[in-house]
Order: structure tokens, then sequence, then C-alpha cells
């Protein structure tokens, strides 16, 4: 069989610039109207815009290896800045660390958390009920998963400053080193020194997921040295991302009044709001894979140790996946299949974490406002790969 | 409704043979000399044994032939006396069965690892010569205390090649190395294992760091409920919508249940990610996912109704949708 081939459509703009990372949907369309694969002179890679070729990428991960890095240099060759995570890895050591969090995040264990995470919700939204305008991210989203997701990890109230920062850092280093990057690593050492420190056994307390984790070890399934990875893991991948959704979310919701009515009205659906919100404003939007052996995706020769752009935001809005209104947020749209999460071997394995946490957030400001609109520009943050807001100023009707 | 869980079938002991120690092969027909309903690898019949006992047993014939069915049956001396009434039939017996159903279908891939320990090969020929005709990569990994209790092993080798099939008999060269076996995951690789409850709890352990939904197996532990066989249409309640609805046999409940409007968040739609996971009211599930523990499943409390079914026996689940 003859597989026909052409070169890769050569896009000479920049997904990392400024005005991209502000506003990244325009360029995302260009991306898509290029082709499914499109090689990027500014960064050296191959861009992967198309939800199949995304999907393909995501699903087979022998032939897009994550042990080159999730960032545009290959740790293989040139060593990353810290020991590579369960996300920079393949399989064998992959499948070591997988399964010793197999039934640690289970489906069980994360139904108990409803209970714990509920109250600081009711605390936060009925605080802000009481104003009429508040900031969406400095006033609830940044606050909420910082309450409860450390203290389910099971980490000292010491040292959570260091949380956002360091999460800050990994993400940012998915992209290249511009200044964006040596900005969120000017303070690095002492962040990670901080985090690595707290995913120490004697550092956790005796009943959250860190120490779960931990137990694995005294079952012999994994090394104390990859169980500091993953509670580290856990730590860097579970906050920012949750933040940002959560953020990302109500920055959707705020300009789709009817939808927040159809909400009130059947609270339900929150968590149908959510995800649909996740697949428009997907908070991780890009990261590498390395090509492990020549291969052809969407008709374009990939060689062996090329580094692959991983395009989940614009796959999340390919049209011929979700059809002309892919840019709208539709409550009544069936979300499911978005890779806002990842998908197969590395999917997010946070996800029913973050998912309860954005849903009981959601569920509580329903309870509480009538109605919340934008009170001003949202101020988009300017990060390599995360999607996401610093500041959605918002105006709401209490009731 | 297309077929109900107590529609028999009248047939006929066309063939027995002893096709390995303890374990006879028996042909069937219908008495009627009609064809069977088309079926896809994976199925089972149930066969009523006798004393108002029914037990299944997987198809292990070629679902290209339907004027007969093959069933394959291990005799288990310490068992409740199924497999004793089915070693004891003759040719030209009439039997009493059902149609074949499907609990243990096989989902398109790339590439298939199939294993089997003992009389857990049934299932899987019909199988290895589906993914054979698609052009499939495939193995077969099948484990045994000794050859000559390893039914069909002979005629599958001959068929297939020793490439296809690795026969490990435990007398010759020790048990299956499950550790090397699934070592590596392998990206599109379905994994579809039928054997004893030690072999597949051995393989779903290895199989945890493998994508989430890339193993299959098939159980033949009866349900609390015991009784005739699932993937016979049932009705699922609805209780916070107040409708009940029917789920045939070509349906999940999730596909049932967004038909009539009531929405479920779901995912992968595959048994996969979780992200369905619906609480149960009453009723007793037949879990078909890659995610739930069997603490999760011996609680009894959720289900995820992308791919999992009413238990045999079970007509009616409650859901807190």
């Amino acid at each position: 069989m003859t597989v026909i081939t052409h070169d890769a459509n050569v896009l000479g703009e920049d997904p990392f610039d400024t005005a991209n990372l502000l506003d990244p949907y325009p360029f995302l369309g260009r991306l898509r109207d290029a082709g499914a694969v499109s090689y990027l002179e500014s960064t050296g890679s191959y861009a992967v815009a198309g939800y199949q070729e995304v999907y393909e990428v995501l699903t087979d991960f022998e032939t897009y290896i994550s042990s080159g890095g999730l960032g545009p240099r290959d740790i293989r060759k040139d060593s990353g800045w810290r020991p590579p995570s369960i996300l920079e890895s393949d399989p064998p050591i992959h499948t070591v660390m997988r399964r010793a969090l197999t039934g640690v995040i289970s489906p069980g264990t994360v139904r108990a958390l409803r209970e714990p995470f509920t109250p600081p919700a009711v605390e936060l939204t009925e605080q802000l009920a009481l104003r009429q305008r508040f900031d969406a991210i400095t006033d609830l989203a940044e606050k909420y998963p910082l309450r409860v997701f450390p203290d389910a990890v099971g980490i000292p109230d010491v040292g959570r400053e260091h949380l956002l920062p360091y999460g800050n850092m990994v993400f940012n280093a998915f992209g290249p080193e511009n200044y964006i990057f040596k900005q969120a690593f000017a303070q690095g050492d002492e962040h990670a020194a901080a985090v690595m420190r707290n995913c120490q056994r004697e550092n956790l307390d005796d009943t959250g997921f860190g120490a779960q984790i931990w137990k694995r070890v005294e079952d012999g399934l994994i090394s104390e040295q990859q169980a500091t990875l993953l509670v580290r893991a856990l730590l860097s991948a579970g906050v920012d991302t949750t933040i940002f959704g959560i953020g990302n979310t109500l920055s959707v919701l705020a300009r789709y009044p009817e939808a927040w009515a159809q909400l009130r009205g059947n609270p339900k659906m929150a968590k149908f709001a959510v995800d649909e919100a996740l697949r428009l404003e997907s908070p991780f939007q890009k990261f590498h894979r390395t090509v492990a052996l020549d291969t052809v995706l969407g008709g374009v020769h990939l060689p062996a140790g090329a580094k692959v752009l991983v395009f989940l935001g614009a796959a999340n809005r390919d049209p011929r996946k979700w059809g002309e209104n892919a840019d709208d947020f539709d409550l009544n749209r069936n979300a499911s299949g978005h890779v806002a999460f990842g998908m197969g071997l590395h999917q997010c394995v946070g996800q029913p974490i973050a998912r309860l946490e954005m849903e009981i957030v959601l569920q509580q400001l329903l309870q509480r406002v009538a109605a919340i609109e934008p009170d001003g520009a949202p101020v988009p943050i300017l990060h390599n790969v995360l999607r996401g807001f610093e500041s959605l100023p918002v105006r709401i009707t209490a009731g | 409704m297309t077929a109900s869980a107590g529609a028999t079938i009248d047939a006929v002991v066309d063939q027995v043979d002893i096709v390995a120690d303890q374990v006879v092969s028996l042909v069937l027909r219908r008495a009627d000399g009609q064809q069977f309903q088309p079926w896809q690898p994976g199925a089972h019949i149930d066969v009523h044994v006798g004393d108002g006992l029914v037990r299944q047993y997987s198809l292990c014939s070629s679902p290209e032939e339907l004027d007969h069915l093959r069933i394959g049956v291990l005799h288990v001396p310490d068992s409740r006396g199924g497999s004793k009434a089915v070693h004891a039939l003759l040719a030209g017996t009439p039997l009493t069965i059902s149609e074949p159903r499907n609990n243990f279908p096989m989902r398109e891939s790339r590439r298939y690892l199939f294993i089997a320990g003992g009389i857990g090969i049934t299932p899987l020929i019909p199988m290895l010569e589906a993914a054979e005709a698609a052009g499939k990569e495939w193995t077969l990994i099948y484990g045994g205390r000794s050859r000559n209790t390893m039914a069909f092993a002979q005629q599958l080798e001959d068929r297939y090649g020793p490439d296809r099939i690795r026969i490990i008999a435990e007398d010759e060269m020790g048990r299956l190395n499950l550790d090397q076996i699934l070592a590596m995951p392998r990206a599109h690789m379905l994994v579809y294992a039928c054997g004893p409850g030690g072999l597949l709890g051995a393989v779903e352990e290895r199989c945890m760091g493998w994508p989430p939904g890339a193993l299959h197996t098939e159980r033949f532990v009866a349900s609390t409920l015991g009784a005739a066989a699932a993937n016979a249409p049932f009705e699922v309640e609805l209780a916070r919508t107040g409708t009940t609805v029917t789920v045939p046999n070509d349906k999940t409940i999730l596909e049932a249940v967004e038909e009539v409007g009531v929405r479920v968040l779901s995912s992968c739609r595959g048994g996969l990610c979780g992200t369905c996971e619906t609480q149960i009211i009453s009723g007793e599930p037949e879990h078909r996912d890659a995610v739930l523990t069997q603490e999760d499943r011996d609680a009894g409390e959720i289900m995820l109704v992308c791919v999992s079914r009413a238990a045999a026996g079970c007509p009616r689940l409650v859901l807190d949708l």
C-alpha cells in the first residue's frame, strides 16, 4: 500500500506571540484552515489542529511519545528542569505509576469528597451574593480550589502559597523559553523546593490522596521517588487547571444570560454547562509530543524526533466535529468526546476531582445568584499553554 | 419487544465430541431445522440443563455458519451440577436453549491480544476468526495445565500457526507470565480475556497501566439473581424525571435515556472514563465498564450507563436520573 503524502503547509505565524496567546481563537481558526497538520516555522514543530488528528496523536502513545517532554525541547537529549513526571513518561515507567494511582482516585474516593468540598463553596458564594459586583477570578475561581484541593491531597498549610507559582512554571514550560517562561521561573528554585518538600511522606497527613499514594510504596508497587513524583503531579496539575476551569466557565456563562436562566431552572445541568465550557474555553490549550518513528498523519510525513504541538483548544472547536456553531456555547450540546482532559493513556487522572469542584462551585453560585453579567472587559492571562483570565469583573443580581 | 429473557428454542444435540480431558464439545441444531439468528463473536447461549438449572456457555462455532451452534463444556466436579448434566448428554437428545446473546462484544480496533485460561478459550475462537478475516494484528495467549486439558489448542495452532497462537502448557513451560505479556501497553490494542477468576483478576491488575478501556473480560460468575441471561431488553425507571424507558438490546441505557430528552454527562461513551456514573436506586446492574473497582461494584450503588446494563433476571433498574 502506498500512502500519498504531501508537505505540511508552512505557517509563519507564532502561536506563542502575545496577540495569539491573549486571543487564541482567530489564530486557531487559521491553523485549522491551513490543514490538519502544519509546520510552524517559529517553533520548528508540527502543529496538529483537527479533531481527528489530535485524537489520533493522543491515543497513539507509541508513535507520539511523551518521554520527549511536553515542552518544545526533547528532554531525552537535553535534560529537563526537573525529574520527568508521569505525564512525561511512556510505558513501562508510565505503567507502574498509573497502576499505583488506580484505586487511589476512583469513583468511590472522589464521591466521598462531595461532603468536604461543599461547605467552602457555600461559604464563598454566600459572601459573594451579598455584593453586587466582584471579580470571578480573584474572589472565587482562585480561592475555591486552593481551599479544598490541597486538603484533599493532605499537604501542610505551610508552603501552599508556592502552589500557584509552581503550577505557573510547570505549564509555561510546555511552551518556548520566552519572556513569559522566564518570568514564571524567576523564583523557580524556591517554589520547586517548597512543593517537593510537601510531597514527602512525613509532610503529608494520613488520610489524603498523598498518603494513599505513599501507601503504594509500602505495597511494593512504586519507589519512594515515584511516590514523590506522583504527589507532585497531583499538586502541579490539579490547581491551576481547575482555577482556570472555574474562571472560564463563569466567563462563558456571563456572556450567555439565557443559559444562566436555564441553569437556574435546572441546577442539575451545572455539570453539562461546565463540560460545554471546557470544550469552548479549554484551560489546557496545547502541549508537545515527540514522534518516535517516521509516520504519516493527515497525509503529512512526520520524521522521527520531530516535535508535534497538539492544539487541544483547536480540536475542541473543530467544526468538522462540533458543527458550524462550534465557536458558540450551547448548553444543549452534547460535548462528550472533547479533549480538554486529553484522551487515552495519559488522560487526566484527576478529571473527576476537577469536575466535582467545578460543579459544586457553579451549583452553589446558581442557588444564590439570579443573574450574572460582565462588568467590564475580562483580562486574559498571558500564558504559554493555559487559557484563562487574570480578572473577570462581574455584576450580579442576588436571589 | 424483540426478544424476552424467557424465550427458548427447542434444539437437538447433533454431535458430542470429547475435545480435551474433561471437556466435551456439543454441536446443536434447531429441532425445526431452521437457522439460528445471526450472532457476533463473544456470544453465549443459555442451556436449560434440567431441574430448573440454566447455564450459560459461550459459542465457539463460526458466526458464518448459522445452521448449528457449538459449545465447549468443562466438567467441574464440585459445581452445582450444570456441567455434569451437560456431560451426560448424548447425540440425539432434545435440549432447550436460548437464542445467542452477547455480553462480551468485540469492539472495533487495530490490534487485539486474546488471553485464554483453560475453557475460557471458547468465546475467543469466533473472535480470532473475525480478527483474522478483518486482517487485524492479533495474538492468542492460551494457558492451561497441560496440552491434553486444553480444548481446541491443536486445531487453532494448525489453523493460524504458532506465531499467532501461543500455547502455554503449565507442565511444559510453567504458568502464563502475565507480567511479561502485559508489561508494555500497545496503542489501539484491545485485550480480550476469558478464563478462571484468578487469571482474570491478575490480568485486570496488570492492565491498570493500559489505556482505560483496553481490557475486556468475561466471567461466568452468575449474578446474585442467577437465572436467565442479560442482554434482554429491560426497563429503566428515571426516578427524578418520572418516566420509564425500555432499553432494547441494540441500545445503551445512555442512548435510550437521551432519546427521551434526559441528559447524562458522558465523555468516552465506552465505559472508560467514569464520567457517566449514575446512582442506582434499585435493581441490579451488570457492570461492563473498565472503571469501577470491585468495592464500588460490591456496594451496588453506582453504574456507568454508557456500557453497563441490567443484570440477568433484573427486569427493571431504577436510576437517579
